[in-house]
């Protein structure tokens, strides 16, 4: 089972191919230039260097969003174009998933942050649960979700945390952003996670779309379309325009 | 063939001019590829999902378009979120029906054309980012096409004795330029808007006069039904350029006009303001076309774009060019609107000239045409 995951949902382009339990190869980069201009020729160079046909493909891994609205089309048109040229399915991952499951093992309750501007956050909560083997020794953590990915005020997930009331890991380029505001208040034992692991990763991506595939979650790539968890600014002004003539 | 997309993709990644040579080489030692090139052409520069199939460059063999001008007439205009939003979920669904309509297999498609500017920038990664993923899965060659060119290729579609030089007035929504096509893929811009497009005029008259977005083919009903003498609104002359247009003063003008009869308190009546207007248009339109064509001793002239299915515009040209002599083109109704047909053929003398594009193609919004 071979996937080819993208991931071009934030500051981070990223390409991932991965063979059963193992990563053949990632390339990311985060730099200054547009995801239209490195993202192929990145997967292009990967290709070349594994000497990867593409045909050999079983499946195409997606974060499928929160995250920039261009830069989740930019990936979304690629593993579009991809599957349709292949034939092959479409796993979309949740970016926010994507970014938790870096932290494997952690024992803290895991908080992705990634900043939504207007003082909000694409968030959620994640917890990993051991899980032992009935036969031997071994342990299995499981990804649990306690809050789903969503839009907050930064302030509104901080409370979140508090309220549970236990230690808990940033990771994502939200932290840069409201790094001070966390400080200011939060009230439980808190950390960030280390550099090489608090951006998008797209071989977390074609880890986790190994985990969704087993369950069974593959989208037709006709099918695909990315998660915003956000409307449009013309939908929202429409939306809140029809509400206030509602209350009149 | 194949020996001919092998060193076509060796070379893909280097620089564009070396590309270009190479290319010609092959090309030039490659007979079959002189004829029935099959071309998959992908627009998505705005608000309609297009993909097309054409054939030698002439011959449509499927041209599909989905509209989303329903979603945004909600909003009196094209919302380019809600536009890249709904060309996201459609792209791939266009494409696979063109091919099916046009009863291809992608395999069997030489090159991929797509319109990478000028447009809405989100709008036109959905359909460059797709075209270059299926571009390199499939070891398809890439050629980028501009909007503008792919709307004067048009023509050739329906005229099959149409050849350059000839002079293409350029009208839609976004664009308004008098153009001189000296060869396949040779252009000189003799003439463009300083402020609005003429279809933007449209579109803001008609908000004015209560009719709604779109404009251009609302105003062009309503005014059939009214004198286009009724009113007279100036026809902008601009400085120190013979053949640039201004529609923003006429607009102006049509919007004072109401605003004086509203102050008088006097009926106004719409098919007139409509047809005056139009005739201020379409006067101006004609009146620059015909000079350019004298000027540069042309005699064959096209109209292109959305505003070129507009009756008046059409009817105005056929007189003046009758009366001149010229030879006279334009697209079906289809074909003068945002269609992927334009741009594969467009990218089919593009790609027969041994242009291509690389996998870092980037959407350009403001792209110049004749720029590369």
């Amino acid at each position: 089972m071979k996937i080819l995951a993208l991931d071009s949902s934030g500051l981070v382009a990223s390409v991932a191919i991965a063979e059963d339990d193992k990563l053949i190869s990632e390339y990311t980069v985060q730099y200054k230039k547009t995801h239209s201009q490195t993202l192929l020729p990145m997967l292009d160079e990967v290709s070349k260097m594994i000497e990867l046909e593409i045909e050999s493909i079983d499946l195409i891994a997606i974060a499928k969003g929160p995250g920039s609205f261009t830069g989740l089309r930019i990936g979304a048109a690629t593993a579009k174009g991809l599957a349709f040229a292949t034939k092959k399915p479409i796993i979309g991952i949740p970016t926010i998933e994507g970014l938790a499951y870096q932290l494997y093992g952690a024992t803290q309750i895991i908080c992705p942050i990634m900043d939504a501007r207007r003082g909000q956050v694409y968030t959620g909560l994640y917890q990993f649960q051991p899980e032992k083997n009935e036969e031997h020794e071994q342990f299995r953590f499981m990804l649990k979700e306690i809050k789903e990915q969503c839009t907050l005020q930064i302030e509104e997930i901080i409370e979140e945390i508090n309220q549970a009331n236990k230690s808990v890991m940033f990771t994502g380029d939200g932290i840069p952003v409201f790094e001070s505001r966390i400080a200011e208040l939060i009230r439980v034992p808190y950390s960030f996670a280390p550099l090489h692991r608090n951006r998008q990763s797209a071989a977390a991506v074609a880890a986790l779309a190994f985990e969704y595939y087993k369950e069974g979650k593959i989208t037709k790539s006709s099918e695909f379309h990315p998660e915003y968890l956000r409307l449009s600014q013309a939908e929202r002004e429409r939306k809140e325009k029809l509400s206030q003539n509602a209350d009149r | 063939m194949k020996k001919a997309i092998g060193r076509f993709l060796a070379g893909r990644l280097q620089t564009k001019k070396y590309m270009n040579k190479k290319k010609i080489d092959s090309l030039e030692n490659a007979e079959d590829m002189k004829k029935d090139l099959l071309i998959l052409g992908i627009e998505t520069s705005c608000d309609e999902t297009a993909a097309a199939v054409v054939c030698g460059g002439r011959t449509v063999l499927s041209n599909v378009i989905y509209s989303q001008i329903d979603l945004h007439t909600l909003y009196g205009g094209v919302v380019p979120e809600i536009a890249s939003r709904k060309h996201i979920e459609k792209i791939d669904q266009v494409i696979e029906q063109a091919l099916k309509e046009a009863d291809k297999k992608l395999e069997e498609i030489d090159a991929i054309a797509v319109t990478y500017g000028p447009g809405l920038v989100g709008a036109l990664l959905v359909g460059v980012s797709a075209a270059k993923a299926i571009s390199y899965a499939a070891k398809i060659p890439l050629v980028g096409v501009h909007h503008i060119e792919g709307h004067i290729s048009a023509n050739f579609i329906e005229n099959p004795d149409l050849e350059p030089p000839f002079l293409c007035l350029v009208v839609s929504g976004g664009h308004s330029h008098l153009v001189f096509v000296k060869a396949y893929g040779e252009y000189e811009i003799l003439g463009r808007t300083r402020d609005d497009a003429a279809g933007e005029a449209y579109d803001k008259v008609a908000r004015a006069i209560g009719l709604g977005y779109p404009g251009g083919p609302k105003i062009d009903k309503i005014a059939k039904e009214g004198n286009p003498e009724a009113i007279h609104f100036p026809r902008a002359k601009v400085e120190n350029s013979n053949f640039d247009f201004s529609f923003s003063g006429l607009k102006s003008s049509v919007l004072n006009y109401l605003n004086g009869m509203k102050m008088k308190e006097e009926p106004v009546h719409i098919p007139d303001v409509a047809a005056s207007f139009q005739k201020a248009v379409v006067d101006v339109l004609v009146d620059h076309s015909m000079a350019a064509l004298k000027e540069y001793h042309i005699n064959k002239f096209a109209i292109a774009g959305g505003v070129a299915s507009n009756s008046a515009i059409r009817e105005a040209f056929v007189q003046a060019c009758k009366k001149s002599e010229i030879e006279f083109y334009y697209p079906s109704p289809v074909y003068c609107t945002d269609n992927a047909a334009m741009i594969a053929v467009a990218g089919y003398y593009d790609f027969k000239k041994g242009m291509t594009s690389g996998l870092d193609l980037n959407a350009v919004a403001n792209l110049k045409l004749g720029e590369r």
